[in-house]
């Protein structure tokens, strides 16, 4: 109990610092954020339940007025920006990965966390986004998916990241990989 | 962590957090109810009144908020400049610009105090299902507590890596970083156990 509790405030607290890290830009200017990798990270670490749990938690810290999400930006506004959708989808997101996790015990954890965070962290989290920017900026679902795509490439080697970063967790730590623990 | 509130006290300080979030939720939703301009001119107008009114101060640090809008409203702009239908694109922008000042507003105006107060409230019902409200407000405050830690871990880290080497540190400690934090966890879960545990956590 206690260790679920602190592994979901830690994970939450995690993506926190993670959005008070600089910017990185991409060869083609386009600005990314490492948070999402926490968000994969979140999932692929803590499994499903625990790995939504936690991005509920984070989600509240920031509705509270903790300015959490990357660049100093907090507070109910967030939920009705441009951005919003996606950071509705962070829960589910996290929720997909960690499933995905779970379950799929086949290939190696490096290779099943990477395509899980791509599967929960890219494909789930872009259909949030997506719905939210074409409600918040009235445009079709085609043409805000249009507005994003720039993002995917980044996101993609972000999945990479956290699945490798799983599995090397995984063998300095096997008993804190908690989708793995049983 | 230093909370977004405002740094000038204004009259909405003192009224309820509950009411101000209520009356905030009915307000968003108007706006998206009509597209009509000027009905989102008049809102847009009466939202910079209200941050106008508690001083230059407030106003700024209320403008300091919505700077990640720009490059939406110059999207939507050069968009519906194109596609000639501006008035449409500028009603979309208004609302965007009064939806979020208007919860920004809420959070400029209220301490994480009675935010607290309004959670403990919302997390009422949630007791049916086996919520503990109490481990929540613990888990917040452990978030807020951690997150400057995990920064501190990670300057602590980099600093470590430039002193032995005169390359930029990057990805490589990332894996580390994530290590320590999750032996900093197991800590304190031992730490929480010992000081007899979540279980038993007095309820109210």
């Amino acid at each position: 109990m206690e260790k679920n509790v602190v592994y979901i405030a830690l994970f939450a607290a995690l993506v926190a610092a993670l959005g008070l890290t600089p910017r990185i830009y991409l060869g083609f200017g386009v600005p990314i954020t490492v948070q999402t990798v926490g968000v994969m990270l979140c999932g692929s670490m803590l499994g499903a339940k625990r790995g939504a749990l936690a991005m509920l938690l984070f989600l509240l810290v920031m509705s509270a007025g903790l300015p959490v999400v990357a660049g100093g930006l907090g507070g109910l506004g967030m939920f009705v920006s441009v951005t919003g959708g996606f950071l509705v989808g962070w829960p589910f997101a996290a929720f997909v990965t960690g499933l995905i996790v779970e379950k799929w015990r086949g290939p190696s954890l490096a290779v099943v966390a990477t395509i899980a965070s791509m599967v929960g962290g890219i494909l789930v989290m872009y259909v949030f986004g997506v719905i939210g920017m074409s409600i918040v900026l009235e445009k079709t679902l085609l043409e805000s998916t249009l507005l994003v795509l720039a993002f995917v490439p980044g996101d993609i080697v972000k999945a990479v990241v956290a699945g490798t970063l799983t599995a090397a967790i995984y063998k300095a730590r096997p008993a804190s990989v908690l989708s793995r623990a049983n | 962590m230093i909370s977004l509130s405002s740094p000038v006290e204004t009259r909405a300080h003192r009224w309820p957090a509950g009411v101000k979030l209520a009356l905030l939720s009915v307000t968003t939703l108007g706006l998206f109810l009509t597209n009509n301009p000027l009905f989102h001119a008049v809102i847009l107008l009466a939202v910079i009144t209200l941050y106008a009114l508690p001083g230059k101060v407030f106003f700024l640090s209320g403008c300091r908020h919505l700077r990640i809008l720009a490059p939406f409203i110059v999207i939507l702009m050069l968009w519906h400049g194109l596609s000639d239908d501006l008035a449409y694109g500028a009603t979309i922008t208004m609302r965007l610009v009064s939806a979020v000042s208007m919860a920004n507003l809420l959070t400029m105006t209220t301490r994480l105090t009675d935010m607290m107060e309004v959670v403990r409230f919302l997390a009422r019902p949630l007791r049916r299902l086996g919520l503990n409200p109490r481990v929540l407000e613990l888990s917040m405050a452990l978030v807020i507590r951690m997150t400057p830690t995990l920064v501190s871990r990670g300057k602590t880290l980099s600093q470590a890596w430039r002193a032995r080497s005169n390359r930029r540190s990057g990805w490589r400690i990332i894996l580390p970083f994530t290590v320590l934090a999750l032996d900093d966890a197991d800590h304190v879960a031992q730490a929480l156990r010992a000081r007899g545990g979540l279980i038993d956590m007095e309820d109210e």
